[in-house]
């Protein structure tokens, strides 16, 4: 039984650089800010950044393996609203990811609002999931 | 050079058929290091009523980036900086989950721009279909052009 107010287990996960370069040949987005500190900087970056899809691919994933069956997903919005700056070390990024059901509908449909933390600050906005309970 | 505001409502030719095979999705939960059965394992999908395997929720932006968002950069009338773009938001409404075996057409349109504080926003679609027109997911995406 769902309610309003259950949180979902948190999840923390580290990104690194070769994650990021996986990603970007899985997904098709060559964007080199995503794997090249020349061109991280050129931008005005701080270093190499992590996909904002990435980040929503994996704060997805607080959702559907709160929900156990991932096709139970509706809807799934995220604004990127900080980078999640990802240093060329063997300890990458932790990203830190936690979610609350906001409310249960008549419809037998909840929303669930998400955050994603990276150094202690969120990096997804109004990241929200819709989901069948 | 700002977006041209004419543009909004445009559509783009319906793309190629793009075949959703197991590998890819199995490639994609990879990457995203999502250990979920039912991206691999075709018995614990069907044990959940899906009749494949079935891809992670954002598997959508293979289709999203390799269609709608390659119709917007190759277009020179458009007129979107590609090198100084960066994605505001996402958003996807899905049908049912994409699945292994699924035939796949995206539809991409520009629903708005508008001009803010310098800065260009256009809010980029995608409906995705089956080659029999069934939809299985829309995709939006806040595509933002900072200012020079």
């Amino acid at each position: 039984m769902i309610t309003a107010g259950d949180s979902l287990p948190p999840l923390s996960l580290r990104v690194r650089r070769a994650d990021l370069v996986r990603y970007a040949g899985a997904s098709l987005d060559f964007n080199p800010i995503h794997w090249n500190d020349r061109v991280a900087g050129e931008v005005g970056l701080p270093g190499v950044i992590a996909h904002g899809m990435y980040t929503m691919a994996i704060a997805g994933r607080l959702v559907t393996d709160w929900l156990g069956d991932p096709g139970r997903l509706v809807e799934y919005s995220a604004r990127f609203i900080r980078p999640v700056i990802v240093p060329d070390d063997d300890e990458g990024a932790l990203v830190e990811l936690t979610g609350t059901v906001r409310d249960v509908r008549e419809d037998g449909t909840a929303r669930v609002d998400i955050t994603a933390k990276f150094a202690g600050k969120t990096v997804l906005g109004k990241a929200i999931a819709i989901v069948r309970v | 050079m700002p977006l041209d505001p004419s543009y909004v409502g445009h559509g783009y030719p319906r793309s190629e058929i793009f075949q959703v095979g197991r590998e890819k999705i199995r490639e994609f939960a990879d990457a995203i290091g999502d250990p979920q059965p039912m991206y691999r394992d075709v018995d614990a999908a069907k044990a959940a009523g899906h009749p494949d395997v079935i891809a992670p929720p954002t598997f959508v932006m293979v289709l999203f980036n390799q269609y709608a968002l390659e119709a917007v950069v190759t277009d020179p009338g458009l007129g979107l900086d590609y090198d100084r773009m960066v994605h505001g938001d996402m958003s996807f409404q899905y049908t049912r989950p994409v699945q292994a075996g699924d035939q796949l057409a995206v539809s991409t349109f520009i629903d708005e721009i508008m001009s803010r504080a310098g800065n260009d926003f256009l809010i980029l679609r995608a409906d995705i279909d089956t080659a029999d027109g069934e939809r299985v997911v829309t995709a939006r995406a806040q595509l933002v052009v900072r200012g020079a």
